[in-house]
């Protein structure tokens, strides 16, 4: 009998403070290494702080948080950042063609998310938002990471590019990638997830 | 260049026929006072609520010029010493005022002291250096004034100008970190643009000088009654210097003000930051 694998990430105790009271307060977690994971809560729950944890955009004001069962904030924090790619709600396309925002290895990276050869030599701030977010996962996936975070990565596509991120998304997965995936759509945690992390909302001190 | 300096001072105590070398009563000041009674009464013609910041403004560098004119006065005459004294008050009070303008930039008066003290001792340590001016209170009060003068616009520009340019690229240079870049290369294409904007000023004034305007130094020396072409060598070396003098502080202060919007994890700080869900 094989032993369970430890988990990828691990939320300890994690509080985060705003300017107006706690977003996060208290949490723990744990995200596996297998599979897609979908943190899922209510808007203003603090998904998308929790995400930003995980490659540093932020620190916990409180708590810890483990990759591979060490805290984030004894690992060299470019070397996590290329373990840990964190793609945005709204895509960024660099200046520059996309092969330019891809860099080495720009065709295969291309074809790996489903775009075409085609688009290498247009300027990236000339694709639909669809090609524009599949570039940006192509970006990040050049950087050969451990893990894949996203924040509603497909929130600002139409239903047509919506499914296709998500079925690129569940491939990726698949392919043995860790995804850890912020989402209010109820749909993915049903359809698309392996894991589901719910997110409350921290409670909000008296005034 | 020193020969023109000499050649300035050797004008002023001569006199010659036309220029401004004799004394200025402080009735003809007063008399000039009738210009500002103008710009007050058009003011209030056209109702644009300047007329109290005209008089407080008038007021403030009565009080201001004259009050450095008896120490400037005081330290030529045989106190030379006191020019460095002279140079920090100048530094202090110039950074106090770019830190201001770029409050939201935090430590911006730490920054602006060190962008103003490195463009101007720079230049003014070339100048000195090469023996282009004369080491006397009477050269570099007036230059390091120039100097600090123009850095201190410069500092502010780059530092507001960088601030809000990643406040307003955030998302993009989160997504330049994401990818592992450091915060240096992460903010690099908005700290180009705030270093042109911060240098560009000086750029352009030296290309049009004398065909648009004839600057503060050389038209001192002409209306003390210098020679022109003793007049232009040391706005040269102005203009040079101004030019240099910005570059330093610009570099310094774009270097030291990215130190200050990011932490040491290559974060933006907190202020920058995206708002959270």
């Amino acid at each position: 009998m094989t032993a369970p694998r430890p988990p990828r990430f691990e939320y300890d105790d994690v509080t985060v403070l705003g300017d107006d009271g706690p977003i996060v307060a208290g949490f723990s977690a744990a995200v596996p290494a297998d599979g897609l994971t979908v943190l899922v809560g209510p808007s203003g729950a603090g998904k998308t702080t929790l995400l930003r944890l995980l490659n540093r955009l932020d620190d916990p004001d409180g708590g810890v948080v483990r990759l591979d069962g060490t805290d984030v904030r004894d690992l060299d924090v470019l070397e996590l950042r290329r373990r840990v790619q964190l793609v945005g709600q709204v895509p960024v396309a660099f200046p520059g063609t996309v092969a330019d925002n891809l860099g080495p290895g720009a065709p295969e990276l291309l074809e790996r998310v489903g775009l075409p050869a085609v688009l290498l030599a247009r300027d990236a701030d000339r694709l639909s938002v669809g090609e524009a977010q599949r570039m940006s996962l192509a970006r990040a996936l050049g950087r050969r990471p451990d893990v894949l975070a996203l924040d509603e990565p497909t929130s600002a596509l139409d239903t047509a590019s919506k499914s296709g991120v998500e079925a690129l998304i569940r491939r990726l997965a698949d392919e043995g990638l860790t995804v850890v995936m912020v989402t209010h759509d109820p749909r993915h945690a049903t359809d698309l997830a392996d894991h589901v992390v719910q997110v409350a909302p921290a409670p909000r001190t008296a005034p | 260049m020193i020969a023109a300096l000499d050649a300035a001072a050797h004008a002023a105590g001569s006199g010659g026929s036309g220029t401004l070398t004799g004394p200025i009563s402080f009735g003809d000041v007063g008399l000039s006072v009738f210009l500002v009674v103008i710009a007050v009464a058009a003011s209030r013609w056209r109702r644009l609520g300047l007329e109290r910041d005209m008089v407080v403004a008038t007021g403030r560098s009565f009080v201001q010029l004259v009050a450095v004119g008896y120490v400037l006065d005081f330290v030529f005459g045989g106190q030379g010493w006191l020019t460095p004294i002279v140079l920090s008050v100048m530094v202090a009070t110039a950074a106090w005022t770019s830190g201001s303008r770029a409050r939201q930039v935090p430590g911006s008066y730490l920054v602006a002291v060190g962008a103003i003290v490195v463009g101007t001792a720079g230049t003014l340590g070339v100048l000195g250096a090469f023996r282009i001016v004369p080491l006397s209170a009477r050269a570099v009060i007036p230059l390091g004034s120039m100097v600090i003068t123009s850095v201190m616009n410069t500092t502010s520009l780059v530092m507001t100008r960088l601030r809000d340019d990643l406040a307003a690229s955030r998302r993009e240079v989160e997504a330049r970190l994401s990818l592992g870049q450091t915060s240096y290369e992460a903010s690099l294409p908005w700290h180009r643009q705030a270093l042109r904007s911060g240098m560009l000023p000086s750029v352009d004034q030296t290309k049009v000088v004398g065909l648009v305007a004839l600057p503060g130094a050389m038209t001192g020396m002409i209306l003390a009654g210098a020679s022109p072409l003793a007049a232009i060598r040391l706005q040269l070396v102005v203009m040079y210097m101004l030019l240099g003098g910005n570059a330093f502080a610009a570099l310094v202060a774009a270097q030291l003000t990215v130190r200050r919007l990011f932490t040491p994890a290559h974060q933006l700080i907190r202020s920058l930051r995206q708002v959270p869900d």
